[in-house]
């Protein structure tokens, strides 16, 4: 190590970063919306590497509903959408979005209105609906890259050959909309920078393996933002590696974003309840429970070595894979993690995500023997959510995580 | 024989069935919903049996389903819970909508008896790589089953089989056309009837049994109809206590965009095409008109003001399965569409498990008035 001392400069902190990157995506598309490009609306897991090579602008439906349910706005959107004819039963990011389509402006987030819709379904069938109506109703092109789900394990020849075919016909819609031509070495620098963004978030992600965490697990919630939509950035790749640092700074001097002492160290199941984020948080801050492990973040961290390769990456989001695989990825999480708990979400906007969750809880309880609970909510509409239904929940797991920890420290005393 | 002869040929019960079939000593393959390839599993032999949910109480599966999981999926697991499917020997299930894709992996998890045989669907399914795809996903389904039969099932066989399945179709849309002429002598209930129980009958039974009604309606003379004519859409259109309130509310079903009735029935598969699974493959190209198969352009609303128009029907009704998002997605658009158009719509939210119509009833009285 060098004794010359370096001169002071106050780095900005990687949130702070991550943040710039967010406010800068969506300036960027409203900018090109004035310049008279066209902007469209992305589902979260659509292959970006295909509009950022295109460098086609893009926002992003479900980050919109989610800052809007976070902000205190689902419920209004939400109630608009139902009085447009939409039930309360379908998802609450789609009834925020095709109500947000139908006012135009929010004050809680506002983005542009969409020249085109690009559609991925390797979160649900849902999205697909969801679009549909969009394109339908404002008369606009719809771009959908299909992923079947996969009872497989893994994802096959014939899987990666379908997605291949629509990534042809994605990219000839996209050029024609935009006026603008492929670049294939673009496409491949593209996917080099989404690796290194990928593999930095996974990376930062991965230190919840230490105990105690040097993160608090609700701060990957904000910082996931950027991993959805600016994947493809050489910024975002920075700004993960600059949140790597900060972690391993946090480890080596036993620091942590996670303010409190950590006694409990909880797997996440499922999406945020956005409406009552604040709310869910303090309860398990209050006792000491750090959220160490999700499989929801990591989703957006694709990682792959060549387009056979990306093609797999986006067959293997967390609902479109069979059962078995679905459980290794909590099992692998809570082994490596150290996990005490399991606190699951049965999320009433996300079928798909719920469908199987009670006998993956059997089992995970089965294969593991850490507790586990349940709580029902959602994502962004604020009335499907019982305060005291989830404090109950949340109680009853910290009595029997305590109870085991005490079980273990009497153990090891006997040793 | 009198037409209320033949309709009572098509009462049947779906556990009495089952049993009959197995001590004839057919294997039984479990096809839930749409768009499953059956004729496969017909050219093997073995018997295809629709599976659409059944009426009856949710409890043990609520062990795998939350509560806002529709009652054809529940009520499919629930009938496995209870022992009921024991006898079949799989279940194949197609990964059309999120709602089956969680049934198919619940049912992996709960039953061990008999095999679930998952499919995936292509939903781009414009395109020829959609096509190539089902296609090998057919396949995959193909080798399963030849399995369980214990030998290789052969194009020839499958030809076969398409020609029987699309006989049955052909034979389906006439009866909807001579239903939609003699309203009095075919009511709302025995209408889906006639259509359900294709899902518990060897096709070709079922044909024979079509053929005798067809011919019976065809010479009835035809009455002005008295009541109001109306055309449904929906997923499953077997509610029977909604049934009977149209009936005594003189509500005669012309003509329906139902994925259990029309939808199974509308849109042939080729024939001699050379590559029989292909053509099955093909079906989900060629289809329309229904929420589960990808359509950015809604074609199932011109496909209902068409049946509106064509049937001089007074107004549709839209048969809502609870929980069923692909329903819930397009039905505003589809409303806003109707109002359009001039067409009157009522939306009546339904359930296998339900009883008490009482709601359904008033809405439903209100709706003719207004005619």
């Amino acid at each position: 190590m060098s004794d010359v001392q370096k001169p002071e400069v106050k780095e900005k902190k990687a949130k702070h970063l991550l943040n710039d990157i967010v406010v800068k995506h969506y300036q960027d598309a409203w900018d090109a919306k004035k310049k008279g490009e066209p902007v469209g609306w992305c589902a979260s897991n659509f292959p970006q590497e295909i509009f950022e090579t295109l460098d086609i602008k893009v926002v992003y439906p479900e980050n919109q509903a989610a800052a809007i349910a976070a902000k205190g706005g689902g419920g209004r959107l939400c109630e608009h959408a139902e009085s447009q004819g939409y039930s309360n039963d379908i998802c609450a990011y789609a009834r925020i979005s095709l109500a947000f389509m139908d006012v135009k402006h929010c004050e809680e987030m506002d983005m542009p209105q969409p020249d085109f819709v690009l559609c991925c379904n390797n979160i649900c069938n849902c999205m697909i609906k969801w679009y549909e109506n969009i394109a339908k109703e404002l008369n606009i092109p719809m771009i959908l890259i299909d992923v079947p789900y996969n009872d497989e394990y893994e994802a096959e020849e014939d899987r990666v050959a379908y997605l291949k075919s629509q990534f042809d016909f994605a990219i000839k819609q996209l050029e024609e909309i935009s006026g603008k031509k492929w670049d294939q070495k673009k496409f491949e620098k593209v996917m080099e920078i989404s690796q290194r963004t990928g593999r930095a978030w996974l990376e930062a992600t991965g230190f919840a393996k230490y105990t105690p965490s040097p993160y608090n697990g609700f701060d990957l919630f904000n910082h996931m933002a950027v991993a959805v939509c600016a994947r493809g950035k050489e910024e975002s790749a920075i700004a993960f590696e600059k949140l790597i640092e900060e972690y391993k700074e946090n480890v080596a001097e036993g620091k942590s974003t996670f303010r409190d002492e950590e006694k409990f160290r909880i797997l996440f199941e499922g999406i945020a309840c956005w409406p009552h984020l604040r709310n869910t948080y303090t309860k398990l801050k209050e006792a000491g429970v750090n959220v160490c492990g999700t499989v929801y973040a990591d989703a957006f961290g694709y990682i792959y070595g060549n387009t056979d390769e990306l093609m797999k990456a986006y067959c293997g989001t967390p609902n479109a894979i069979s059962y078995e695989r679905a459980l290794d990825m909590r099992l692998k999480v809570i082994k490596e993690n150290n996990i005490d708990g399991a606190l699951i979400h049965i999320n009433r906007s996300c079928k798909m995500w719920s469908g199987f969750m009670y006998e993956m809880e059997r089992d995970i309880r089965e294969k593991t023997g850490i507790p586990t609970v349940t709580f029902d909510g959602d994502q962004a509409d604020p009335r499907n959510f019982s305060q005291a239904q989830y404090d109950t929940r949340v109680e009853g797991l910290i009595e029997v995580m305590a109870a085991n920890k005490e079980k273990k420290a009497k153990a090891a005393e006997g040793k | 024989m009198s037409v209320d002869h033949i309709l009572e040929k098509f009462n049947l019960d779906f556990d009495e069935q089952i049993k009959a079939f197995k001590d004839e000593g057919k294997t039984l393959i479990g096809c839930v919903t749409a768009y499953v390839p059956e004729e496969v599993a017909y050219a093997a032999g073995m018997m295809p049996i629709g599976l659409w949910g059944f009426p009856i109480s949710i409890n043990k599966s609520k062990q795998y389903f939350p509560a806002f999981y529709s009652s054809v999926v529940q009520s499919i697991l629930e009938y496995g819970l209870e022992g009921k499917l024991d006898d079949f020997a799989a279940l194949m299930i197609p990964g059309t909508t999120d709602s089956v894709k969680s049934l198919g992996q619940n049912c992996k998890r709960a039953f061990k008896q008999f095999e679930t045989i998952n499919i995936a669907y292509a939903q781009n399914r414009k395109l020829d790589a959609a096509v190539d795809f089902n296609e090998i996903q057919y396949k995959k389904a193909k080798e399963k089953l030849e399995k369980i039969a214990g030998n290789k099932i052969t194009d020839d066989a499958i030809e076969e089989a398409i020609k029987v399945y699309n006989e049955n179709r052909r034979l389906l849309c006439e009866f909807s056309e001579l239903a939609a002429k003699h309203p009095q002598a075919v009511s709302p209930l025995q209408r889906s009837k006639v259509f359900t129980s294709r899902n518990i009958m060897d096709k070709k039974e079922h044909s024979a049994l079509l053929k005798e009604l067809n011919k019976a309606l065809e010479q009835l003379p035809e009455e002005k109809w008295k009541g109001v004519k109306i055309v449904t859409s929906g997923i499953i259109g077997s509610y029977a206590g909604l049934l009977k309130i149209f009936e005594e509310n003189k509500i005669a079903i012309v003509g329906d965009n139902v994925l259990e009735e029309s939808g199974v029935c509308r849109y042939l598969v080729d024939e001699d095409s050379g590559n029989p699974v292909r053509a099955l493959a093909k079906l989900i190209s060629d289809a329309e008109g229904t929420s589960i198969l990808y359509d950015v352009e809604k074609k199932r609303i011109d496909i209902i003001i068409d049946l509106v128009k064509k049937y001089n029907a007074d107004g549709m009704i839209m048969l809502m399965l609870k929980f069923c998002d692909n329903e819930e997605f397009d039905y505003p658009i589809m409303k806003r569409a109707f109002d359009e158009a001039g067409i009157r719509a009522l939306e009546v939210e339904g359930d296998l498990q339900m009883t008490d119509y009482g709601q359904a009833s008033t809405l439903i009285q209100t709706f003719i008035e207004n005619i």
